[in-house]
């Protein structure tokens, strides 16, 4: 017990109000954290589905997670029910055998909702494109506000996403 | 050139890796394999092919790993009908392969495939759509998705169902539990839902266009799947590749393992309470990413590996900061582990819990880090020691409880031994050109590229059409073998272990769907 306290306190604290040295982010959280203050009562909860990718994206998704980004500190979680959630967050073209169960989780969510497709499967199908097999962007499938680009996206680039995805319903 | 092993002629295939090639009537199919079990060979892949542009009929085709290498045997099958005696019962992990060579080629054992396995609702039976003739663009209507899953009965006994979209960033897959109270009797997975068509996508590419793709069969696996693919490759058109690429090949490889060791460690931390473990270690892993994107300009080393060497260079100076960053995460770990090790919860909790014992590892072929976790030592890093492993003499962890915490623990050796490897890379990285062009290969040759990923091995299986184009490339994920023991490591556990006992093993998804 010692050990692990001593670790704590040693460690002490790394989110980071800029990575990188840049500004971006640091405004970024600003205006991510008032604009989920007005318009979602000081939380955003995301589902997230993985619809067919590589598995690259859902990794970047788990460091937004990590002590660096922190992305919980700013009212944003991920939850484990689309009844609980306000944004859809899609990964990956949209396999064919995943559409079905897609659609459904779309649906679950209650309205207004949001759809950000993450990378550039998600945004355009990417490496995999359509198929017999593969429907494509996610926006074949759904509505999508925001799409963001990247193999996969950074952490940051995604947080963007979001924040651009509630802007946009905002005007 | 005779096999003395197995009593057969084969034929010696160019390339990094000891591959031999050879021709079997299906009539001695069964006979072999049960040779080859004998004499504690595991079967890592099995696939088909369609050689109908070729004059010829179907092929199926198994990779079987003897010690004096790999052998990748070819059966050939009529157009009429192509069946083929099966050896699930020889090689229990050859079932799914079986119904998903049948799902997609429409070739199958002489005793019928049972059950569809990638096939869902997106295209129906009598549709195969890993043949010549049909279109990749094509869309299939369905026949809707009907899974007979095996059904438990008895007083008391209820079913869970899980799945495909699960509550956490998790790949979709279903898993059927049949329980009694909080006990697991039963645990049916059903996968394939992330199937989008690679195999296919694979066919008609250049060697050159294929590379991409090859890095994205699994995410968390590119550098060893780039690899793999660029082995293939370089086998299939008798490229040598310089030694310096060798060497930053290997320390991508290793940082991958870093890399993705350290995130299953914070995770399983996390599945039994200790949040404190997810995110110091998700901290490290964040850390190594930056690192990775600062030399590769890729935080997963994605593209970094390409046919015929390296895409990047490292610099001395580089050299010194990897390290140097290196063992700053290696001192931090150590500390973490024995962190890991006093605390009683999680000890509680990982000690015991999915277990997988040795024999049964060995009879369904477990393999990679669960395999070694369950005193399966294999790893291809060891076992051919062909440049750069060579001169490393890489340690081989090895654990034989099979449990969550035998798993943990050969995380944190192999970690441990990555960070030693990358140390003497560096310090011995060969001098000399990164790339060399890919010669032209030639219509029919064929070869085979062999990793051992973080995860367990990757194998690709590459057959060129002409000088550049593939006529059929196979990409094999370690995940195949290994998903069959999770349903064997949760019965008699408990429901909420479930998370814990997966992510032990963290297979992967896409890599099996294809």
């Amino acid at each position: 017990m010692y050990q692990l306290l001593k670790q704590i306190v040693a460690t002490g604290i790394v989110t980071e109000p800029a990575p990188d040295a840049d500004e971006a982010l640091r405004r970024l959280e600003q205006r991510l954290s008032e604009t989920i203050l007005k318009h979602f009562g000081r939380s955003l909860s995301i589902r997230h589905v993985d619809a067919g990718s590589c598995n690259g994206c859902e990794l970047e998704i788990h460091a937004l997670n990590s002590p660096y980004y922190n992305l919980e500190a700013l009212g944003i979680k991920f939850v484990a029910s689309p009844r609980h959630a306000d944004l859809l967050l899609v990964t990956g073209p949209v396999s064919r055998h995943m559409e079905q169960a897609l659609r459904r989780t779309y649906d679950a969510i209650p309205e207004p909702k949001l759809v950000v497709a993450i990378g550039d499967c998600g945004s355009t199908g990417g490496v995999f494109g359509e198929s017999y097999a593969s429907c494509g962007r996610v926006a074949n499938v759904l509505p999508v506000d925001v799409a963001v680009p990247g193999c996969p996206p950074s952490p940051v680039a995604i947080m963007q996403a979001i924040l651009t995805a509630l802007s946009a319903r905002r005007s | 050139m005779h096999l003395d092993e197995l009593g057969i002629a084969v034929e010696p295939l160019p390339g990094a890796m000891p591959v031999f090639r050879a021709s079997l009537a299906p009539a001695d199919l069964c006979a072999l394999c049960q040779a080859a079990r004998a004499r504690g060979a595991r079967l890592v892949s099995l696939w088909g092919s369609d050689e109908t542009p070729r004059g010829l009929g179907y092929a199926l085709h198994l990779a079987l790993a003897l010690r004096a290498g790999l052998l990748w045997l070819t059966v050939g099958l009529p157009r009429g009908r192509p069946a083929y005696p099966g050896i699930a019962a020889i090689y229990p992990g050859a079932d799914r392969m079986q119904r998903a060579a049948y799902d997609l080629l429409g070739i199958e054992p002489l005793e019928g495939a049972g059950r569809q396995w990638l096939r869902h609702g997106a295209w129906p039976e009598g549709v195969y759509p890993l043949r010549k003739d049909f279109a990749a663009a094509s869309r299939v209507a369905g026949a809707g998705d009907h899974y007979a899953f095996v059904k438990v009965e008895g007083e008391g006994v209820h079913e869970i169902a899980v799945g495909p979209v699960h509550a956490g960033t998790i790949e979709p897959g279903h898993f059927r539990f049949s329980v009694v109270g909080e006990k697991v009797l039963r645990l049916e997975e059903r996968l394939g839902y992330k199937h989008k068509g690679i195999e296919k996508r694979f066919e008609g590419m250049t060697l050159e266009e294929g590379a991409r793709l090859a890095g994205r069969v699994s995410g968390d696996s590119t550098v060893a799947y780039a690899w793999a693919y660029a082995m293939a490759a370089e086998a299939a058109t008798r490229t040598d590749v310089p030694q310096r690429a060798l060497a930053l090949r290997a320390i991508l490889l290793e940082l991958e393992r870093v890399a993705n060791h350290l995130g299953d460690l914070g995770y399983l931390g996390n599945d039994v309470g200790l949040s404190f473990g997810f995110f110091q270690f998700w901290r490290l892993k964040e850390d190594l990413l930056r690192l990775n994107a600062w030399l590769s300009g890729h935080r997963y080393l994605m593209d970094s590996v390409v046919p015929g060497g390296a895409a990047r260079n490292l610099e001395r100076k580089e050299g010194e900061a990897l390290l140097e960053g290196l063992g700053r995460i290696g001192r931090e770990v150590a500390t973490l582990r024995s962190i890991y090790e006093e605390h009683a919860g999680a000890q509680d909790r990982f000690i015991m819990t999915g277990q997988v014992l040795p024999a049964l590892a060995e009879r369904m072929g477990l393999n990679g880090l669960a395999g070694r976790a369950s005193g399966i030592a294999r790893d291809l890093r060891v076992d051919y020691p062909v440049p750069p492993w060579r001169q490393l003499a890489p340690r081989m962890a090895t654990h034989t409880r099979g449990d969550v915490a035998a798993r943990v623990s050969v995380r944190f050796e192999e970690l441990a031994e990555s960070i030693r490897l990358v140390h003497a890379l560096v310090r011995q990285l060969p001098a000399g050109e990164i790339r060399v062009p890919l010669a032209a290969g030639e219509a029919g040759r064929s070869g085979i590229g062999w990793v051992e990923g973080w995860r367990g091995e990757v194998l690709i299986a590459l057959d060129l059409a002409d000088e550049t184009h593939i006529h059929r490339l196979h990409p094999h994920d370690p995940s195949w073998q290994n998903w069959l023991l999770v349903e064997r490591a949760v019965l008699g556990n408990i429901v909420p272990d479930f998370p814990l006992i997966n992510k032990s093993f963290n297979l992967s998804y896409s890599g099996h769907d294809l």
